[in-house]
């Protein structure tokens, strides 16, 4: 059999080959494959909420009013939308950091994220008890929690997430090159937010420019 | 030399006993797995399909009650969509996805092994409802408000919405896999425009379960959410809609049908040029014409349900993209033909099923466009006008070039032939039983026949296609059989095969026969689209296929880039493990928790997943540095 190449690029009689260069893992800019799993996974999640979303234009288009109860009120998920908007800045600032190799920004980024998302969620369990009717009212209560529901579980995940990172920062797994994680857990976390603005504008500014009440 | 095989073998050697066996991540096993269960479960739908012909053989029948009948063909339409003719394909992909592509594993060894392990169980899952007397009723469509709990109180559908809720996750995370795989894990220089046609229509496919998948998986939430939890997503006296399961359903449904054809096609894109002793004819609008088809695939799905009374805009508009989709079909059909025209192609047994598919895939594409055409389709909606189309789609462009691949794949596999005599009593035994028992089936629709009866009158007009039509559909499960057995024989006693015994042209038959567990002792680099032909295509670089990275320290292979698979790197693969089988055990025991309700066991199973994942997720040597 022909000559084949060693590990390092080199063959085995020592000659160099056409790419001398040391093979090296790939960093975190050079997208390993855990980068397109999490564009695969946020890809179907995406889809996921079109489709929720859809389920909720598609019945108010069909009832004569919609919702069929009072509009959800702005008071609480206005600033909760603004908690949620913020929590992706400390992640973006939390991993920028990393990149510089700043650990500490890191962590102080990822524990900010974890406070303000655990504040996030337990705003909208507030909600939840304030609000009137229940999933077994009617179909409309059945799309409003399910959507909200489905949002809150997926911020839960992501917030499950950002504890997982933060141990792996704390044993010292990342470096300014690689730190795949971080990016994947802040990507999610990116993710999740943009969908809750659009869950936002659906279910509490939509009623009140387009829907016949 | 013989060092680096030796340290290669030690570092991806399975061992041979049951550990070895439940913990391996070999992608060759798995997608091997995948094939024999799918075939299993294509038997069991086959056995329930044998059945409803056995009472419509005659007028009047009525051996199967209306209630079991109901059973049957949900149960054999579901089988064989969801649990045979998808997974069947993924087989076929993960076997050879990485040898296609000049790499030791797919991207996700261990995600691989747990989207198996979870179709597996949700077969079981769903094939447990049988040991209860409680198959899924209400057709593979499912259509609300018949699936309410009001007129479906016991577990039949539950058993539904929560078997291909599962089922979900297996092929979603398989998908996931694929993309991931072809993004990364190509051997250097498999730049895209030298990607094989097969890997082109499954990358095509796995795109579309990624966006299609959750429309199903929504559809089932809301149907278990108004079965058990009391919502009314599909209740019209409190605001909802059983329009809008159709919607979701059939949003996902069209693009399956593509799902579970693309792949199919693209294993007639690799066999056909192989015996036409030539590359594909129009390379380049064969791979454009399958990522469009997947594409378009998203925009046909009303054309399900022109008889719902929609407004003429929408079917007119519906109806109009379904024709649409005949031009990328064609543009594949012409290459195939392109391809024949002019050579001598070898006509051996993978070769007559893909003649075969051809023909056939031009009659199910015609009934297809004749379908789309809105009154057409109001006269033979329902009827077994429908069944005959859908079985012509699906056998004949899903289980021919399956079986044909099989022929052609199987001595990569094995290491053995399929017997070459046995092969074409075959294929002409499957060909005459499916035109003899589906072909008729078009006319017992033009004479009115509905689908889904458990009987029907002797004065109807029906009893010689109906009494044709099953003495055919035996005829072909007869010649399934065949197959089956050739498998068996050939397995232990067909003649040993060559590296690459057809003489093909790309890197799955650059390896022995059947592959070394590292598939390549060398990854391979690829100068153009036919490595292995390149001695009389004369391309102007040649592929190194015998110098180049050995990378023996470790479960190694190579990271390129994504367009131009250049930029090379160096990744770390799994070991094996059992983390997929517990996974996929825990998700059991969740989906049995939902089905029964019993909420504490569904908890403490959720918070189980939870620590696996961490578990899993953790790096094993966070010194090997990839984040």
């Amino acid at each position: 059999m022909a000559t084949a190449l060693r590990d390092d690029g080199m063959r085995d009689d020592g000659r160099a080959s056409g790419d001398p260069r040391q093979l090296d893992t790939p960093t975190t800019s050079e997208r390993p494959p855990g980068w397109w799993g999490m564009v695969g996974l946020i890809m179907t999640e995406a889809s996921l909420f079109t489709f929720l979303l859809f389920s909720y234009y598609y019945l108010g288009s069909l009832s004569p009013q919609w919702p069929p109860v009072a509009r959800p009120e702005l008071t609480l998920s206005g600033p909760n939308t603004m908690i949620l908007l913020a929590s992706s800045g400390t992640m973006w600032w939390g991993e920028a950091g990393i990149r510089r190799g700043s650990r500490g920004r890191l962590i102080s980024g990822l524990v900010l994220t974890f406070i303000l998302g655990a504040v996030f969620l337990s705003i909208q369990m507030i909600e939840y008890h304030k609000t009137k009717f229940l999933p077994q009212s009617h179909a409309y209560g059945s799309v409003f929690y399910t959507i909200t529901g489905f949002h809150g579980a997926h911020v839960a995940i992501g917030l499950l997430m950002v504890l997982f990172v933060l141990a792996r920062a704390l044993c010292g797994h990342f470096t300014p090159a690689r730190h795949l994680a971080i990016k994947n857990a802040a990507m999610y976390w990116h993710f999740v937010d943009i969908v809750w603005l659009f869950v936002f504008i659906t279910i509490y500014i939509t009623p009140r420019f387009w829907w016949h009440q | 030399m013989a060092s680096i095989a030796a340290r290669l073998d030690e570092e991806w050697r399975t061992p041979h006993s049951l550990y070895g066996e439940l913990s391996t991540v070999d992608h060759k096993k798995i997608g091997k797995r995948y094939l024999v269960t799918a075939f299993v479960f294509l038997i069991i739908g086959g056995l329930e399909a044998a059945l409803m012909r056995a009472q419509l053989i005659g007028p009047n029948e009525r051996w199967l009650s209306p209630d079991q009948y109901n059973q049957l063909f949900t149960m054999h339409g579901t089988t064989m969509i969801f649990w045979y003719a998808s997974p069947v394909l993924s087989g076929f992909s993960n076997y050879l996805w990485p040898l296609m592509l000049g790499s030791r594993d797919m991207a996700f060894p261990r995600v691989n092994a747990l989207s198996y392990w979870t179709f597996l169980f949700s077969g079981l899952f769903l094939y447990t409802s049988l040991f209860l007397g409680q198959m899924p009723d209400r057709g593979w469509f499912a259509y609300a408000p018949l699936t309410e709990l009001q007129y479906s109180p016991a577990l039949n559908m539950d058993f539904y919405a929560l078997g291909l809720l599962f089922l979900t996750i297996s092929t979603t995370i398989g998908a996931i896999n694929f993309v991931a795989t072809a993004f990364s894990v190509r051997a250097p220089g498999m730049s895209i425009n030298r990607l094989p046609i097969f890997i082109w229509s499954t990358l095509t496919t796995s795109f579309s379960m990624i966006f299609a998948l959750p429309a199903l998986s929504v559809a089932c939430v809301y149907l278990w959410f108004d079965r058990r939890l009391g919502m009314h997503f599909f209740d019209p006296a409190q605001g909802g809609s059983a329009m809008l399961w159709q919607h979701l359903f059939w949003v996902f449904g069209h693009p399956w049908v593509y799902i579970i054809v693309l792949p199919a096609m693209g294993i007639a894109s690799m066999v056909i040029p192989t015996f036409c002793r030539r590359p594909i004819a129009g390379y380049t609008y064969v791979a454009l014409a399958t990522v469009s088809t997947g594409v378009l695939g998203f925009g046909v799905w009303v054309h399900h349900m022109f008889a719902t009374g929609l407004p003429p805009l929408s079917m007119t508009f519906f109806s109009g993209a379904s024709m649409t989709i005949v031009i990328p079909s064609a543009v594949s059909l012409f290459a195939w033909l392109a391809t024949l025209w002019g050579s001598k192609p070898v006509i051996r047994t993978p070769m007559l099923f893909m003649l075969g598919f051809i023909c056939l895939f031009v009659i199910g594409g015609l009934s297809g466009v004749a379908t789309a055409v809105v009154p057409y389709d109001w006269q033979l909606t329902d009827t077994y006008f429908i069944v005959a189309h859908i079985h012509y789609v699906l056998i004949g462009i899903n289980l021919f070039p399956v079986i044909g691949g099989l022929y052609y794949w199987f001595p990569k596999m094995t290491g053995r032939m399929l017997d070459e005599r046995l092969g074409r009593w075959n294929f002409w035994v499957m060909f005459i039983g499916m035109n003899v028992g589906f072909f008729p089936m078009h006319i017992a629709g033009l004479l009115g026949m509905p689908r889904r009866i458990y009987t029907y009158d002797g004065s109807m007009g029906w009893n010689t296609v109906n009494l044709v039509t099953s003495l055919g559909a035996y005829l072909f499960a007869i010649g399934v059989l065949m197959f089956v057995w050739n498998v068996i024989k050939s397995r232990v006693r067909g003649a040993i095969a060559a590296g690459n015994p057809w003489d093909a042209s790309t890197l799955e038959w650059s390896t022995s026969s059947p592959p070394p567990e590292y598939n390549f002792e060398v990854i391979p680099t690829v100068r153009s689209r036919d490595p292995l032909w390149e001695d009389r295509l004369e391309p102007p670089e040649q592929s190194s296929l015998r110098e180049g990275p050995t990378l023996t320290d470790g479960r190694l292979t190579v990271q390129s880039a994504p367009l131009d698979a250049d930029r090379v790197r160096l990744l770390h693969m799994s070991e094996d493990t059992l983390l997929p089988l517990i996974v996929a055990l825990v998700m059991l025991a969740l989906f049995y928790a939902l089905l029964f309700r019993i909420w504490g066991l569904a908890l403490a199973a959720a918070v189980m997943l939870g620590v696996a994942t961490a578990w899993w997720l953790w790096p094993q040597h966070p010194e090997h540095g990839e984040g």
